[in-house]
């Protein structure tokens, strides 16, 4: 029955493929397709959860196959299949059905329709690679997925500017997470000396015995972890996106924003809680920040006066208390609350339209003017201080620019002698002084070497910190980004003996994912004369099917699991060393950087309210 | 507000925003109003134009559709060449190549918001950005009636007052630089003084805070309505638009400081150019030539059916009899439909239209609620109250909206235990629809079994309201509406007075489903009172006194028609006397007949609908939309209006009008001066003016000037929607309401003589401006010749329809069943046997 897993992955991915071919206008089958394929999922997993509880309930775990072989490196395909699999796949097929056939009547004759399902069939996707991972590669392809269909779902309403704002802003965030993965991989490279999968972390004198010589970097991976969970489950200090993400058609900001997306988390800190059951520093820092999420988040919720802001805050509130949960090792507890967490906030957000109708009457039958809060027993200065800061949600969202987002933008705002026409020259000199080294290393002294790959490294990160804050020209961005993946090549060249075949592996997706988002971006400026990165320039209205291919080719150079890029990435890390810990810090924010880089790219020339007002165009506040 | 003028009036400024900022109510309230009432002084073209120069909004439908119309001929293309001719004589080759050839540039650069555009292009800061999520926040909590469960902790003293008290008292701050706060403590926050500091230059001070506030139409209108109406508002808040705009300043003071340091120049003394100021002069441009003739085009080819239509249409019944019963439904363009099927089940009652407050003006009170509701149209003051006495029902609770869900501890419970119960209701939303607690049900508004304070007795008051009529304003209320329709004798055994009202649920535009003409609530208490009138004794005297004889065997019912469910309810069927309750119980069936009739009618507009099911069937699915949480449109309420008639039912009777018109009793030859006409035109011009134009502009701008799609909609507050969380307020209608709506203005049709209706018109200012000014089209056929003339630049000219046959059916399901699009008026023929189903 193990090979049966393969269904649950099979069944969202034919039924995504399908629902990409039927034409736009056929609302009936595009819906049918979609809840068919969801349904006929929910009623698998039905059985397979029966015979499997009826064989015992045994851990599955299934190696798939290898995508990529090397010494000492696998990358491997490895499916798992446990209880916490098993709630997740249940709520997941549950409510994805409901909220499949509640959008086919709900969605009706909205502009979008096609998009709409065939997102919420890619997510589905992410989320079953995501829930049925044996290992972190194969969790991280599920990650990214869900990821990429989260900011296409945000962005929804793509012809407005706040949905779109905010779809980059939580891009960005789960950018964080993606990359807490990437380090939290690379370091468990080093501490296993193979890709570990999951199923040996149940192996608790393994785990404890390999702990033991390394506790330091044992703590550094279950952090890596953390990061991640606790960027994808909203939990202090990235709590803020999850209200922002609410801009999309009320059912599907109910399914992934009140349940699946943001128990995510949740989900990889109770994966790899045998890793970490024995580290008690990090189970007390967990509950720390889960408490302390809990109570920031109850009290935002508190002063809320949207109804779907104030859900958000409250469904983050309580996987705060499943975080402290998981970290007291009450696993069951854990999994019972997500499962009621994920329904009642689906639910709640799903009915949020009718709360007018339902406090209005209360109140005119009910009024009680100025209904006395516990806050206001506390010292008037306490208690509007309390007041100010749960309005303000406590900063949150100020302090990632302040600082993140703001000094990235001061440090690529040094740059700015880089032109279109300059760059080429600047980044070609660089480069073949590095190639050069890189191949003959005996021109090189040994402490050079250890400086080189940091100093390169260096460079490709400036590269797309400019390619980021670019405000201009798309071009000069554009090749940034394509530079800055071979600066982090030349970076690692010298670190090991030149291997090509890695670095073709690393180069290839970006480089015809460069070629074609190239060739879109000529394409746009013939059409359209001009197009810049100053603002949002809404081309999607004209041109949908230049920013589907630029989209993708955006994915590709951001080494989304569709080219080998991908698997390039991960290589890559496996040769930074150790103790290398900035050069795996400068090539780990490259890529959060480099993909945001891209995103925003995309985001400015495609999306947002059309600069062509010959059509209704919104207001930018709307 | 033309003349140049460089000193700066507070007063008239802000007077001047309120006025062009949507005046659109909170949710509970929402009634329908022309969009862009502020330009009503110039006439409709001129005032599209300036509209769309001055604000940005799109005022017409776009070329492409004007020429796609025009393919499928819902623009004749003849009428389109002889309105160009009357507006362009000589050129009527280069203007209609312009129109159906030519490609036609129909970008919009608006006057709105240059001025303060400076800050981004010149000092590179995005000032919205770093404003409005925390100035909506504020101001969403500031006026917040019940969503957040920690409320504002002070709103007694007005809204800078409070805040100022919070800042005074808190280590932190919403600002984050010293000056701002320190100019809010020290309470120095004049506009002027505010102005100066931003501005710099006094004459430019009205286009910044123009610019300013129409960056967020929907907060400041929201202010601006709250402030001018205390009763706006449940939980009453203290705010003024001053207020509000002083608080942005101060923000914007707060955000130029943290980015600037102390060191930044006033925006005006930065300017290079002097922007276009936005009230200069506007000339009318070429494109908007171009859609006028487009719209006028089109409006007329469908106003020619329709008048063409009446002309020819028989008034062979005009002597009929009502020997059955007799019902006075609402003008609603819904119960058009409504009324035809009843008099085609039974042909021997009779309809009337009127508005549905049925002429009598109160406040309601249900029981267990301290607030009463105005039932009757919105700008009526009136001076009576009526309460509800013995209702038995109370609200359901549902735990998914209270606050124990959102609390830490109680959340904890209520997630691992209800939480589970969640998930079965999701299951259940989906498969098995139910009502709940949630859901909008029309005859919820009043309870059947309750007692209504009625009658006054002893001048018995509370506050300023008189509780009930006295018999004498009964009579007089009666007696008005009787003779403004026309029924003052031949009084049938039962006369119904039917209100009407809408289900729904999941929908925070609710109130705007129910009756226009009872401030958006269900007619059902008025129709009960006016039932009541009618059966006094009392009354009945005083009204044979004057001329009506109601015969002693007459009853009145009154009856609730739920438009979205198609269902209706029937009150105080107690007092019928054995012999008309008899009758009654046969018109029951009647009338469910003729609802499901209508349902199946109305199905043809619902593609989830097949309207060739069977009759039962697509009934129990129409219900089935009204409690269903996934069904954005329970019904599409005023969608396709575009017509008011007033005159007798004979007048129009065998017209089939697809439900797009508002249909008024009248009867021309009891009122030969006019005066009940006037009353009636007094009623229609603002309410049907109102409904259709808010139906027009949100259809052709539902991005500036609708609401957009209601999917992502947002409560915030419970006063109003926008989309996400940090989104301006929505005004206008949602997508999903005038998707199907052909954006034509209104045409009253009068049978009357013109003479008559000219000089009734020109008695009230009010109504005349409507239509002196274009905003609606007046036609009047005249009941002797069966002339039709047309109501244009203040008199009345002859009008002689197109020559083309009228459309004819004999099989009205057939046709019905046969589009889901507007069906072109029709004249029903009756078969042989009289059946036209």
């Amino acid at each position: 029955m193990e090979q049966f897993i393969n269904l649950f992955i099979i069944l969202p991915f034919v039924g995504f493929l399908v629902s990409l071919i039927i034409p736009r206008k056929n609302e009936n089958l595009l819906s049918i397709v979609s809840f068919s394929t969801v349904g006929i999922q929910l009623f698998a997993a039905f059985i397979f959860v029966f015979v499997w509880i009826y064989k015992g309930a045994h851990v599955i775990n299934l190696k798939e196959f290898s995508i990529f072989k090397a010494k000492d490196y696998d990358f491997y395909i490895d499916f798992y299949f446990d209880r916490i699999t098993l709630t997740y796949l249940l709520i997941g097929a549950l409510l994805t059905f409901i909220v499949t056939i509640y959008s086919r009547y709900y969605l009706h004759r909205e502009e979008g329709y096609k998009r709409f399902f065939n997102v919420i069939l890619f997510f589905y996707l992410g989320y079953n690679i995501a829930i049925f991972s044996g290992n972190l590669e194969t969790l991280f392809i599920g990650w990214e997925i869900l990821g990429i269909s989260s900011f296409l779902l945000i962005a929804f309403y793509r012809d407005r500017y706040l949905p779109v704002k905010n779809a980059v802003k939580v891009f960005s965030i789960y950018r964080i997470g993606d990359v807490g993965i990437i380090l939290a991989m690379w370091l468990s490279h080093h501490l296993w000396h193979e890709n570990i999968s999951f199923f040996k972390l149940n192996n608790y004198e393994l785990v404890h015995e390999q702990l033991a010589g390394h506790s330091l970097l044992g703590f550094a991976i279950s952090m890596m972890i953390f990061i991640s969970a606790a960027a994808k489950s909203a939990q202090l200090p990235f709590s803020s996106w999850l209200p922002r993400a609410m801009e999309g058609p009320t059912p599907s900001s109910a399914i992934f924003y009140g349940s699946l997306s943001v128990h995510i988390g949740a989900f990889i800190l109770m994966r790899t809680y045998p890793f970490w059951e024995a580290q008690t520093s990090f189970r007390v820092f967990v509950i720390v920040v889960g408490l302390l999420t809990a109570i920031v988040a109850t009290f935002t919720a508190r002063v809320q006066s949207s109804i779907k802001s104030q859900v958000a805050y409250s469904s983050i509130a309580q996987i705060g208390l499943i975080f402290i949960e998981i970290a007291l090792g009450l696993e069951t507890i854990a999994l019972v609350h997500v499962a009621g967490n994920a329904f009642l906030r689906t639910y709640q957000l799903l009915v949020s339209p009718s709360v007018v109708a339902y406090k209005i009457r209360e109140q005119f039958y009910n009024y009680v003017p100025r209904i006395k809060n516990i806050e206001d027993t506390l010292p008037k200065r306490f208690e509007y201080s309390l007041y100010i800061l749960s309005l303000k949600e406590w900063n949150l969202d100020s302090l990632m620019y302040k600082y993140m987002w703001n000094p990235l933008k001061r440090l690529g705002g040094r740059w700015s002698f880089l032109t279109f026409k300059n760059v080429y020259i600047f980044f070609a000199l660089t480069f073949l002084t590095g190639l050069f080294f890189a191949i003959n290393p005996s021109f090189v002294s040994a402490k050079w070497k250890h400086y080189f790959p940091l100093i390169f490294g260096f460079i490709g990160l400036l590269m797309v910190i400019k390619a980021f804050t670019e405000r201009a020209s798309v071009r000069l961005s554009w090749s940034l980004i394509l530079t800055n993946h071979l600066g982090i090549a030349l970076a690692i060249s010298f670190n090991e003996h030149f291997d090509v075949s890695h670095h073709v592996w690393y180069l290839s997706g970006v480089l015809i994912s460069g070629i074609v988002g190239y060739i879109c971006i000529q394409r746009m400026r013939k059409l359209e004369n001009w197009v810049s990165l100053d603002k949002f320039y809404g081309h999607s209205y004209e041109h949908p099917r230049i920013a589907l291919i630029f989209l993708i080719a955006c994915l590709g150079v951001a080494g989304f699991p569709i080219t080998p890029t991908f698997i390039g990435e991960d290589l890559i890390f496996s040769h930074i060393h150790q103790d290398q810990i900035l050069l795996a810090f400068f090539v780990s924010l490259s890529l959060i950087i480099n993909g945001l880089a891209a995103i925003r790219i995309y985001a400015r020339i495609f999306l947002g309210p059309h600069v062509k007002t010959y059509h209704g165009v919104a207001k930018r506040s709307s | 507000m033309n003349q140049k003028n460089d000193s700066f009036h507070e007063e008239h400024v802000l007077h001047e925003l309120k006025h062009y900022l949507p005046a659109q109510a909170p949710l509970k309230d929402f009634i329908h109003h022309n969009t862009l009432h502020a330009f009503q002084e110039d006439s409709f073209h001129d005032a599209l134009n300036k509209a769309s120069q001055l604000f940005g909004y799109k005022t017409y439908l776009s070329i492409a559709e004007y020429r796609s119309l025009l393919a499928k001929n819902e623009i004749n293309e003849e009428t389109l060449k002889s309105i160009i001719l009357k507006f362009k004589p000589g050129q009527e080759q280069i203007w209609f190549d312009k129109l159906v050839k030519q490609d036609i540039d129909e970008e919009l650069e608006p006057r709105i918001g240059q001025f303060r555009s400076f800050w981004k292009t010149h000092y590179k800061i995005d000032l919205d950005a770093l404003v409005h999520p925390i100035l909506f926040r504020i101001i969403g909590s500031y006026l917040d009636q019940g969503i957040a469960i920690w409320n504002f902790p002070i709103s007694e003293k007005g809204f800078i007052a409070s805040i100022q008290e919070l800042e005074k008292n808190s280590f932190v701050s919403f600002f984050k630089t010293k000056r701002a706060k320190e100019l809010l403590l020290s309470g120095n926050t004049s506009l002027q003084s505010l102005l100066h500091i931003v501005v710099g230059d006094e004459s430019l001070y009205e286009q910044y805070l123009f610019d300013q506030q129409f960056a967020h139409p929907g907060w400041s209108g929201m202010v601006a309505v709250i402030c001018g109406n205390k009763s706006s508002l449940i939980d009453e808040k203290k705010i003024s638009l001053s207020e509000l705009i002083r608080f942005e300043l101060l923000l914007e003071i707060d955000a130029l400081d943290d980015h600037f340091g102390d060191i930044w120049s006033p925006l005006a003394l930065k300017l290079e150019k002097r922007p276009t100021g936005i009230f200069d002069f506007v000339e009318m441009s070429e494109l908007n030539e171009i859609y006028r003739l487009f719209q006028e085009a089109y409006e007329w080819t469908y106003y020619d059916q329709v008048l063409h239509g009446l002309q020819v249409q028989s008034n062979s019944n005009s002597s009929k009899h009502a020997t059955s019963f007799q019902a006075m439904f609402c003008i609603d363009d819904r119960e058009c439909s409504i009324r035809r099927h009843i008099e085609h089940v039974d042909s021997d009652c009779k309809t009337y239209g009127t508005a549905g407050f049925f002429g009598v003006e109160f406040y309601f009170q249900p029981e267990h609620s301290n607030f009463h509701t105005k039932v009757c149209p919105a700008p009526v003051s009136p001076k009576y109250l009526i309460k509800e006495l013995k209702n038995t029902n109370r609200q359901k609770n549902d735990f998914h909206f209270g606050k124990h869900s959102h609390g830490l501890l109680s959340g904890w419970v209520l997630t691992n235990t209800l939480g589970f119960w969640s998930a079965l209701r999701l299951f259940l939303t989906v498969f098995r629809p139910s009502t709940n607690a949630a859901a909008v049900t029309s005859f919820r508004h009043m309870d059947k079994h309750s007692l209504l304070t009625i009658e006054n007795k002893n001048g018995e008051k509370e506050g300023d309201l008189q509780i009930g009529y006295t018999i004498t304003e009964m009579t007089d209320r009666i007696e008005s509406l009787l003779r403004s329709i026309g029924l003052i004798d031949d009084f049938s055994p039962l006369v119904y007075v039917v209100g009407h009202g809408s289900s729904s649920v999941n929908n925070t535009h609710y109130a705007g489903y129910d009756c226009g003409a009872c401030s958006g609530r269900p007619g059902s208490v008025n129709a009960r009172v006016l039932a009541f009138i009618g059966n006094h004794p009392e009354v009945r005297k005083q009204l044979s006194e004057r001329g009506i004889n109601i015969p002693k065997d007459c009853q009145f019912v009154g009856a609730l028609h739920d438009t979205s469910k198609d269902e209706m309810m029937y009150y105080d069927l107690k007092i019928l006397s054995d012999e008309n309750y008899k009758a009654h119980t046969a018109n029951v069936e009647k009338f469910n007949t003729a609802l499901a009739l209508n349902a199946k009618e109305r199905s043809r507009r619902f593609m989830s609908i097949n309207t060739k099911d069977k009759i039962g069937k697509i009934h129990d699915e129409v219900k089935l939309r009204t409690i269903s949480l996934f069904e954005p449109r329970p019904e599409l309420n005023h969608a396709t209006n575009s017509l008011a008639i007033v005159g007798r039912r004979q007048f129009s009777e065998h017209l089939f009008l697809d439900r797009r018109s508002f249909l008024n009793s009248y009867d021309y030859t009891t009122d030969a001066d006019g005066t009940y006409l006037l009353t009636i035109l007094n009623a229609v011009a603002p309410v049907c003016g109102g409904i259709n134009l808010e139906y027009y502009f949100s259809r052709v701008d539902n991005q500036k000037l609708g609401a957009g799609t209601k999917l992502p909609h947002n409560v915030m507050g419970l006063i109003g929607v926008a989309n996400g969380i940090d989104g301006d307020l929505r005004t206008g209608l949602p997508s999903q309401m005038i998707e199907v709506h052909d954006p034509l203005r209104l045409m009253v049709v009068v049978e009357h003589y013109p003479s008559v209706v000219l000089e009734t018109i020109k008695r009230n200012p009010a109504t005349y401006n409507w239509f002196e000014k274009d905003w609606l089209k007046l036609a009047v056929v005249n009941p002797d010749t069966k002339e039709v003339s047309v109501f244009s630049e203040g008199e009345f000219k002859a009008y002689s329809p197109s020559d083309k046959a009228v459309l004819t059916t004999d099989n009205l399901m057939k046709l019905i069943e046969s589009t889901h699009e507007n069906i072109p008026v029709h004249l029903i023929k009756e078969k042989t046997d009289g059946a036209v189903y």
